[in-house]
Parts: C-alpha cells; structure tokens; sequence
C-alpha cells in the first residue's frame, strides 16, 4: 500500500506496555512509567476515600453524592444482591477495594498524558485474580469445611459412572480456569484497548501531519480517525468501568457459589 | 499472490465468531425478556453483563495467544 510505507508512521507495538526503568535502576525496586501510574493511582484513590468521607454532611455536595453514589451500589447492587444481607456484609470490604482499585487502574488508560491502564500488564490482574482465588476457597471451606470441596466436586443427582468424566471437568473449571480468565479479561480488555488507542491517534497523527502537508488528499482520511479516536475514547471510558464491575460482580458470584448450601 | 501478517489475527478472529455469536444472543435474549417483564429490567441487566463477561473471556485469551513467544524452529 502507498499510504502506509510512506515514512512517519509509528504503530504501538507491545513495547509500551514494559517502558524504560525511571527510579531505583538496578534494584528490585525498579520502577518503569506503569508502575509510576500505579503508585499514583493508589495515593489518589486514598486521599479521595479517605478525604471524600471524612466529613459527610446531611446535604450532600457534589463530590459526596459521586462518593455515596459509587460505595452505594458496590454495597447494594454487588455484594448484598448476589451474597445476601449478611455475607454480603461480611465480603463487602474486598469487594469494595477490588472494585475502586481495578476501576482507578483502569482508568488512567484513557487519560491523556497517563496514557496507559495500571492494569495493562499482568501483575495486578494475576495478584487480584489470586487474591479472588483464594476468597473464594476460603470463604467455602470457612462456611462448610470440608463438605466444600465435595459439592464443589462431585454434582450431586448425577449417577456414579458420570463422576469420572465430571469430576475432573469441574476441577478444570473452578479451580484453574477461573482464576485465568478473571486475570485474561481485565488484562486484554486493557491491553486491546490501549493497542486501539494508540493506532488511532499513531494513524491520526500521520494522516494529519504528515501526508495532508505534503498535498496527499489520503490524508483527509484523518478527519474520520480522529472521529473514531473521540468515540473509542467514550467507549473505553465505559469497558473502564464495566471492567471494574464485572470483576467485582464474578468475584462476589464465586464466593456465592462456594458458600452455597448445595447447587 | 503473497500474503504477510499475523497467523494470531487469523486465529483472533475466528475466536471473535463464537463469542461475537454469544454475546449477540444473550444481549437479544435481556433485551426480549425485559421486554416482556420491564420490571426485573435492574436484576437481568446485571446478569447479561455476567453472562457477556463469562462468554468474551474466550475472546480474550484468543489475544493473549498471539502474544505468547513461540521458539522458532
């Protein structure tokens, strides 16, 4: 194609995502621009938590409303409604934190000079994957003792022979594939969604200023990238937070499942 | 006629099939139940995003194959 051997255009490759080490070079503390983010998402996600409920007024302001708004349905439409009034209770504090730190993780993805998701490479998502990992099998043996791992195991109402076949079927599923797609669905959604990001603005970038002042009317195609960048961007602010919940919503259903009485 | 790419784009696609068939369904089959009962609208919404999360998880882990170093022969 002519357009695209022309010089100039950079697409993203999967180098962004391990960028040079900027502080602490040598030690096991290195850290590169993704776990700067990460830092910076932490110390905002404290001050706002902390700051934004100290002071809780009768009438609230704008921020309060957010604030109430965000812990509210976490509480409400995450934990109680899948675990119920007492376990959701009683889960409710990782949920939360599962939920507010995959949602700030995510969203440094789509701001501008941040540029990159705290969740766009695999640390975090593999530590809260574990983390729901280990909730889940706890939560099922502190609620049934070793009974869990029966139900978990063999269905019940399924004749013996089948045991052979399903058994270790439902080994695969619950305690090996869970753990890896919560990690897969986070991480690529973000990776995908910062790969997208930066062709479009990369391909913009090139259409607009490289090609269009040389006299090439191709890149007039720039004017629709840059539309879809717009777009992308909004659809990106919302796989953002749909990502936040969805990890919290499957954490909390796997901990449901375990503690069920029998399924 | 000579072709270059990525065999994984190949393969990502064909992964986006099947889960582009699920998520289709699930979302066409909330949006026919909400239809007939408006009222459970809050609960079915929340288990379609349950649903197209288990169903595109599938999709996803097509992209992470395509990143995975494979030693050449």
């Amino acid at each position: 194609m002519p357009v695209a051997a022309a010089s100039g255009f950079e697409p993203p490759t999967i180098a962004d995502f391990f960028p040079d080490v900027v502080l602490f070079a040598g030690t096991p503390f290195a850290m590169n621009r993704v776990m700067l983010i990460r830092v910076l998402v932490i110390v905002l996600l404290a001050i706002w938590l902390w700051f934004g409920t100290r002071s809780l007024k009768l009438v609230p302001g704008r921020g309060q409303v957010m604030t109430e708004f965000l812990l509210n349905f976490v509480r409400n439409n995450i934990a109680i409604e899948t675990l119920g009034e007492e376990d959701g209770r009683r889960w409710m504090p990782v949920i939360m934190t599962m939920f507010f730190l995959t949602l700030g993780m995510n969203l440094t993805g789509v701001v501008p000079g941040l540029q990159i998701a705290g969740t766009a490479v695999i640390g975090l998502p593999l530590v809260l994957a574990i983390i729901a990992w280990v909730l889940f099998i706890y939560a099922g043996f502190r609620k049934l003792g070793w009974t869990y791992l029966k139900n978990a195991l063999f269905l019940p109402g399924v004749p013996w022979p089948l045991y052979f076949l399903l058994t270790p079927l439902e080994l695969l599923s619950t305690f090996i594939v869970r753990p890896i797609t919560l990690t897969m669905r986070l991480l690529m959604n973000m990776v995908s969604g910062h790969l997208l990001l930066a062709l479009v603005y990369a391909a913009s970038s090139f259409f607009l200023f490289t090609l269009l002042p040389q006299g090439n009317l191709f890149g007039l195609i720039g004017v629709g990238t840059v539309a879809f960048g717009i777009v992308y961007l909004a659809f990106e602010l919302f796989v953002a937070a749909l990502q936040a919940y969805v990890f919290a919503f499957l954490t909390a259903i796997y901990i449901q499942l375990a503690v069920a009485e029998e399924h | 006629m000579h072709i270059v790419g990525y065999l994984a784009a190949l393969g990502f696609g064909f992964a986006a099939i099947g889960s582009g068939i699920g998520v289709g369904i699930i979302v066409g089959k909330t949006i026919e139940s909400v239809a007939r009962q408006p009222e459970l609208q809050g609960r079915l919404t929340s288990l379609m995003f349950l649903g197209i999360a288990l169903t595109e998880a599938l999709c996803f882990i097509a992209i992470a194959i395509g990143f995975i170093p494979f030693p050449s022969p």
